[in-house]
């Protein structure tokens, strides 16, 4: 028995099995991403007039990784180009380049993440808010690098950056001290449930890709063929993570 | 296993033997779509029972409030603990056990049945495969399924028990119970929705792909239709479920406030969380899903009762171009419905128009199908079979729970129906008289095929009568209950409303006394049920050493490509590539010495190759 359709298309439908699959379940990931837009839609527009807070990721960080992302995408098809062309050294190098992408994208994500989870909100028992970097924690005192709000005095929105200084709280001053987490607002939970799924999804991918490059691109030899139908459906996939990246860069860091 | 090699998806490059595989290879760890078929199917079969059995126990506690439960109460309070002391169930323990019939009835039992079970036995045979488009997957699908059944029986036995906030599974209440059993319901569910989407991706991408030289669309067996707007449902429908349920996820264990409201109060303090979330989001998505998923409980059941009725009308199906273009409009329609769940809600009077009509509109397509069937009947010489006698059932009683299912889908009428009996009985007539016992159809058709024995037809009918007569006890008193304003979440079945004899103060009279009486009569009616369903189980089981012997391939006649092969179906199917040159339900053609024609016979004479041809 012989499975039909595995590597040549199907005349009338014009699609290899795989392809099919790998689109049908993209649709099904647009599906899952797009309930999570929809969830930052809604969070959005019904948080209290003025909470939804703004500037809190870093924004260079964010373009190079988007580009970082863009740049993966060429090589992956310059991957599979080439070996339509039949130049199995071309793919190594291209595919490599992806998968050192793939790399760089986790490591700047990995550091913007290690940022947010060091960066720390102290509410003083006198009601005074002290945000910062967490510099030093003891017993009897915790310094930030960071800034004091005053909440009764009002702040024009984005206005200018205020100077940070080192600051430090002694442990019976402090009302409430939290970092920012996805625990800290909505707007945080969204953002780390959105770019951690999307996370493992690049995970997930270089995985994939890293596969087929080292000891799966030994089917080069056996089934040409077949092999670049591989690296074209794990390609398409590879391309999807990168697109969902572009919605999440605007929604999260720009908007 | 030699197909393993051909399949699309990475192997490590073994070198696969040729040899007949061993027990584990055939049984268990097997890639054939048949044997991973009938897997699902006795999976599925028992959490049924499983299901039915909770709901056993709570219909003691509905029908006689406070006693300790008869014969299995010693047992519960052994295996679960003071959540059954002295064998009475605790109000924790019905609403765990509530949440869990609802869980384990919808997406452990109906769906992997109805789609999964006889979706893979069936679909690739019908459309002339020799296997599913991804064997391999099609094998993880049913692995995966098997862990998330295994986590949520597991549920029970944690400290605190099974989650307790229904199947709907409702934040902030799911959030807030301090106990895991929503953590392991959610863990869960990520198994079996990854499940369902291997098995969606696998059978579009089969009938597209797998169909025999012949087989277009507009000759597709209607099962084969059902089965594929189906899984475009599960397809879609079940990603934003999967959302939502990754938010509650970390709502519970990141305490994130995704579902949280600002001010929430628990337990008359206010919770040290961040606020800012939505409760209206969680229903939203959970009915995103939910919707959708009543129709792939349908479609699958109708597309059971199709082929049965084709089968012992010996007549063509009447508009099978109707069943085609209403099950897409079915499948369209049905994501655009779903707030119909929400009127409570508050969410405005437009959103509620909006939806209110289009949930008017989806009932036409669902008349439209069974109006065809209905038509079908009608000048037939009707083999009354027990898989006929369980379709010909499944009409009137579809048709009872889909029209009591109007006045809750207008929204004024819904505002006093709502949360009462009245709604169990309206969905209870849709998926238990209603699918299951076209599922139950379905197995006494194809057993024949899978077995080579026939089931016992006395014993089917003893089951067939029995059921019909002890599901109509149970819901249509529940109809009654409903409309007398009995809601459908008290733990004392209403005792605490009960009516008393002289109008309290603020003119508050509670149920009448005999609305509250019904509860025992419902009870009786659901153990007898269940007593009914031992002849079916002795059958099924009984009749694969004991049955009677197919006499033939085809032992109902039939036209579909299923009865085509060899009996019961080797690994791969077909003897050889089967062509198909006519629509699936040419029965009783004029002309012909016999009163089926095989969707793979040939035209006679010279007119064979051009009919081939003209398609």
């Amino acid at each position: 028995m012989e499975i039909p359709y595995t590597v040549k298309p199907r005349p009338d439908t014009g699609l290899y099995n795989a392809k099919v699959g790998i689109w049908l379940f993209l649709a099904s990931e647009v599906m899952l991403f797009g309930a999570l837009f929809s969830a930052y839609i809604l969070l959005r527009v019904g948080a209290a007039a003025g909470t939804w807070p703004h500037g809190l990721l870093n924004v260079p960080l964010g373009t190079i990784n988007t580009l970082v992302l863009i740049t993966s995408s060429i090589t992956v098809v310059m991957a599979w180009v080439s070996l339509k062309l039949n130049q199995f050294g071309r793919f190594k190098v291209y595919q490599g380049v992806t998968l050192l992408c793939a790399l760089g994208f986790l490591g700047i994500k990995s550091f913007e993440y290690k940022d947010k989870f060091s960066h720390y909100e102290i509410v003083r028992t006198d009601g005074k808010i002290v945000d910062g970097h967490l510099v030093e924690k003891t017993k009897d005192h915790v310094i930030l690098s960071g800034h004091v709000i005053d909440p009764s005095e009002k702040v024009e929105h984005g206005s200018h950056t205020p100077e940070h200084t080192e600051i430090t709280v002694p442990t019976a001053e402090i009302k409430k001290m939290e970092n920012y987490g996805p625990w800290h607002s909505t707007y945080l939970a969204i953002y780390f449930t959105l770019t951690g799924l999307h996370a493992l999804h690049v995970i997930g991918g270089a995985v994939v890709i890293g596969f087929l490059w080292g000891p799966g691109s030994k089917m080069w030899k056996t089934d040409p063929e077949r092999f670049t139908n591989r690296i074209e459906v794990s390609g398409l996939f590879w391309h999807f993570v990168d697109l969902v990246w572009i919605f999440l860069f605007p929604v999260l860091y720009l908007l | 296993m030699q197909q393993t090699k051909h399949d699309a998806h990475h192997d490590h490059g073994h070198a696969h033997d040729h040899h007949e595989p061993g027990f584990w290879g055939k049984y268990v760890f097997s890639t054939d779509h048949k044997v991973i078929g009938i897997q699902y199917a006795v999976t599925s079969l028992i959490f049924l029972l499983l299901g039915f059995s909770l709901i056993m126990a709570m219909r003691w506690q509905l029908a006689y409030p406070g006693k300790a439960i008869p014969i299995i109460g010693g047992l519960l309070q052994k295996v679960l603990g003071d959540a059954a002391a002295n064998g009475v169930m605790s109000a924790d323990l019905y609403n765990a056990f509530g949440a869990m019939h609802g869980t384990i009835m919808v997406f452990l039992g109906v769906v992997p049945l109805a789609f999964a079970a006889f979706g893979n036995f069936v679909v690739p045979l019908q459309i002339g495969a020799c296997d599913m488009a991804f064997p391999r997957i099609n094998m993880a699908s049913y692995q995966v399924f098997v862990i998330g059944g295994v986590i949520m029986m597991v549920s029970f036995f944690i400290p605190g028990g099974a989650a307790q906030a229904g199947w709907t599974s409702y934040s902030p209440l799911a959030t807030v119970i301090p106990t895991q059993g929503q953590t392991f319901w959610l863990v869960g569910m990520v198994f079996l929705i990854t499940s369902s989407l291997l098995g969606a991706v696998n059978f579009i991408a089969t009938i597209i792909q797998m169909r025999a030289p012949g087989m277009n669309w507009m000759r597709l067996p209607f099962f084969v239709w059902a089965q594929f707007v189906t899984a475009f449902l599960l397809l879609l429908a079940f990603p934003p479920l999967e959302a939502a349920g990754i938010m509650q996820l970390m709502d519970k264990v990141a305490h994130t406030s995704f579902f949280l409201p600002t001010g929430l109060v628990v337990s008359g303090q206010i919770a040290a969380i961040s606020g800012g979330g939505s409760p209206l989001l969680w229903q939203h998505l959970f009915w995103f899903l939910g919707h959708p998923e009543v129709y792939v409980l349908i479609l699958p059941a109708m597309g059971i009762v199709c082929e049965v009725i084709a089968n012992n009308t010996r007549k063509p199906i009447w508009g099978y171009k109707s069943l085609v273009y209403s099950s897409l409009a079915i499948g369209f329609l049905s994501f655009i419905v779903w707030a119909h769940h929400m009127y409570l809600t508050g969410m405005g009077t437009k959103i509620s128009t909006f939806f209110q009509t289009t949930t008017m509109i989806i009932s036409i397509p669902s008349v439209i199908i069974l109006t065809c069937f209905f038509i079908t009947l009608w000048g037939g010489s009707i083999r009354f079979n027990t898989p006929m006698l369980f379709c010909l059932s499944f009409l009137p009683m579809f048709g009872i729970g889909g029209l009591t299912g109007l006045p809750l889908g207008f929204n004024f009428s819904d505002l006093y129906l709502h949360d009462t009996y009245y709604v169990i009985a309206h969905f209870h007539y849709v998926v238990a008289p209603g699918t299951i016992f076209a599922l139950f159809a379905g197995i006494y058709y194809w057993y024949p095929k899978a077995t080579g024995r026939h089931m016992s037809e006395f014993w089917g009918k003893v089951h067939f009568s029995l059921s019909l007569l002890f599901m109509n006890l149970i819901f249509q008193p529940m109809f009654v209950q409903g409309l007398a304003g009995l809601n459908r979440r008290l733990y004392d079945g209403g005792a605490t409303y009960a009516g008393l004899a002289e109008p309290a103060a603020g003119g508050m009279v509670g149920i009448p006394q005999f609305f509250l009486d019904l509860n025992k009569m419902i009870s009786h009616a659901a153990w007898a049920l269940a007593l009914s369903q031992l002849p079916f189980i002795i059958n099924f089981f009984w009749s694969i050493k004991n049955g009677k012997k197919v006499t033939s391939d085809n032992p109902w006649d039939a036209t579909t490509l299923e009865w085509q092969t060899p009996t019961p179906p080797p690994h791969g199917n077909f003897l050889k590539e089967p062509h198909v040159y006519r629509g699936p339900y040419e029965y009783s053609v004029p002309g012909h010495s016999k009163d089926f024609t095989p969707q793979n016979e040939p035209e006679r004479g010279a007119s064979q190759t051009a009919s081939a041809k003209s398609h």
